[in-house]
């Protein structure tokens, strides 16, 4: 069997220049944590990491995040499923659809979400009249703005693994007597699991930090939809010290978080 | 019980285009260049292609049949592949990927594994198994292969250039094991292979694949005895013409003429041995009747006879020892005159 796993080649060394222009780059990433850090030496932390402001926006961010990352790894399986490998007219159109929120600003997509899902809605209407359920301005309707903005981020990560799996492992897979369904269990998805967990790790990362779609569809009330971004962006006008630390944690859980995965997956991510 | 396939499909530049047959408990090799249609054939055959039009029998199951709308899902066939790569899961051990086809057949876990177990014990491969196929040489896991397409106990085994992935030395090893196996195995055995070697080291029958239609069948010796395409010809190592006789002479489709033992007529090939071809650097004079100047094109060691390549209208391949061509300078090109005998020139209707 040819070794395909085996040493990395090595490339060329990169010219000085590209270097330097790197470095300004990072420098553009890095300045502002540290300016945030150097701001937030001076405050009193614990005092305003205890508020009970402060906890409840970090206990629905985290709830609302996670069950975002959830609903995006339930629907963007299927939907990546479906974009990398069915055949069908208006494919492009779907692609298109899937990555609109990346570039949407997420207050457009806020407003997008109230006139399909709000209280007038066109599909927010019927859910109210037939099941008495009204997501806007709820924490499930916080959930679904996030699930909006990061679902992309999961879909894109899983349909390009899918993409590069080798059919032929899911054609031998057949030839052995296993269903269509069977294959994408036991071999496909098996084989993307980095990517998975890479997708779910962004996808998560990014409805952590989900402000405007959120905020327009959703509302800032605290303790059902005001999550930590929103917090900070209240407390700023406030507190503008409990904004900074609030901001910092946030900064730091998601850095944490892209950093472990990206030590353990490498180019999956 | 027999494989009875009859199909046509087209795939890119492939025009894939026979009839074929194979019955229980032989091996057929179907040999052929890159690009003949070898494994486009096997994945027709495995339901991983769709055809265009025709018929796929095994036993007593269609398979395949475009003029009822028949096609059996690959996972329906009683088929297994060993494919050309192996294509073991990566994610699963050696034992996992044995027991895979049976776990899709609904036997359980346990049951499983113990008959996976059973089968790399029968391959060489007891204390393997619980390596990834990452862990295994070449050799290993193209045993591995072998025992989880046979796990399945299928009716029809295919194979897709099962040693052509391994190192000489591994081949030469496996090749004899595998043999063995396959003359276990009590189904029918299908292997598609570009190496003449593998295909007749493994199979009885060889059939010859080129751009998607069958050219010949028949035993090997059938088969170099009187070859029916320049691809046999080079595989077999003779030189072959085509051109129209007429009486004991063929006038060659690529030009010139040779004089032939036996008066016949039509479309004809001619076969002629690099033996039968005698060199010399100045006209000969005596019996031959095919004697015509040639440029030497190029020169092949093989052992310590060389092959001389001749170009001209007639290009024809000489073998000559190495004292004749060091005698002839024949390494430093140039002219030289080629003679064959009349009566060392097989003819046969094309």
């Amino acid at each position: 069997m040819p070794r395909r796993h085996g040493r990395r080649p090595r490339h060329a060394a990169v010219p000085r220049l590209a270097v330097a222009f790197a470095a300004v780059g990072a420098a553009l990433f890095a300045l502002p944590l540290v300016g945030l850090l150097w701001r937030a030496s001076g405050t009193d932390v614990a005092a305003a990491l205890g508020s009970p402001a402060a906890r409840s926006a970090l206990r629905l961010s985290l709830i609302c995040s996670l069950a975002a990352t959830a609903c995006s790894v339930v629907l963007g399986v299927p939907l990546a499923w479906v974009q990398a490998r069915a055949e069908f007219r208006g494919r492009a159109l779907l692609r298109g659809l899937t990555m609109l929120p990346i570039v949407l600003p997420p207050v457009v997509g806020g407003v997008a979400l109230l006139t399909a899902f709000g209280r007038r809605g066109l599909l927010g209407q019927w859910l109210e009249r037939a099941f008495g359920v009204h997501l806007p301005f709820t924490t499930p309707g916080a959930v679904l703005a996030e699930t909006f903005v990061a679902m992309p981020f999961f879909v894109l990560t899983v349909e390009a693994a899918l993409r590069s799996v080798d059919a032929r492992l899911e054609d031998a897979a057949r030839t052995l007597g296993a269903r269509p369904l069977t294959v994408f269990r036991r071999v496909t998805l098996p084989l993307i699991r980095p990517s998975l967990v890479a997708g779910a790790a962004l996808c998560w990362a990014r409805a952590l930090g989900e402000f405007g779609a959120t905020i327009t569809f959703a509302g800032n009330f605290p303790g059902r939809t005001q999550t930590l971004p929103l917090a900070v962006y209240l407390a700023l006008e406030s507190d503008p010290n409990a904004g900074i630390v609030l901001s910092l944690v946030l900064l730091l859980l998601s850095l944490a978080v892209l950093v472990a995965l990206r030590r353990r997956l490498g180019d999956a991510l | 019980m027999s494989l009875d396939a009859s199909l046509r499909l087209e795939l890119g530049t492939l025009d894939l285009w026979l009839d074929l047959q194979v019955e229980e408990g032989s091996t057929v090799a179907v040999l052929g260049p890159n690009g003949a249609g070898k494994t486009t054939l096997l994945r027709a055959l495995a339901g991983l292609v769709p055809i265009e039009h025709g018929r796929v029998v095994l036993d007593d199951h269609v398979l395949d049949d475009t003029s009822r709308g028949v096609h059996v899902a690959p996972e329906a066939r009683p088929l297994a592949v060993v494919f050309q790569d192996y294509l073991l899961f990566p994610h699963l051990d050696a034992l996992d990927n044995v027991a895979f086809g049976l776990r899709c057949r609904g036997v359980a876990r346990r049951e499983a594994r113990r008959r996976a177990q059973e089968w790399l014990a029968r391959v060489g491969l007891r204390d393997r198994g619980g390596a990834r196929p990452a862990a295994l040489s070449g050799g290993q896991a193209q045993r591995v292969a072998l025992a989880r397409a046979l796990a399945v106990e299928p009716r029809l085994l295919l194979l897709d250039e099962p040693l052509s992935a391994l190192d000489y030395r591994t081949r030469a090893e496996l090749r004899h094991t595998l043999r063995a196996t396959l003359d276990a195995f009590p189904g029918i055995r299908l292997l598609v292979t570009h190496d003449p070697l593998e295909a007749m080291a493994l199979a009885a029958r060889l059939v010859i694949l080129e751009k998607g239609r069958i050219v010949q069948a028949g035993s090997a010796a059938e088969i170099a005895e009187r070859p029916r395409s320049a691809y046999v010809a080079d595989l077999v190592g003779v030189n072959l013409f085509r051109g129209h006789a007429r009486g004991d002479r063929v006038a060659l489709d690529g030009g010139g003429e040779l004089t032939v033992p036996d008066a016949d007529s039509g479309a004809v090939l001619a076969v002629v041995h690099p033996r039968a071809v005698a060199l010399y650097r100045r006209p000969p004079e005596g019996t031959p009747r095919n004697v015509w100047p040639a440029p030497i094109v190029g020169l092949d060691a093989d052992g310590p006879r060389i092959r001389v390549r001749c170009g001209g209208t007639i290009p024809i391949v000489a073998e000559v020892t190495r004292p004749a061509m060091e005698e002839l300078r024949l390494d430093q090109g140039g002219e030289v005159w080629v003679s064959v005998k009349a009566t060392e020139i097989v003819v046969y209707p094309a």
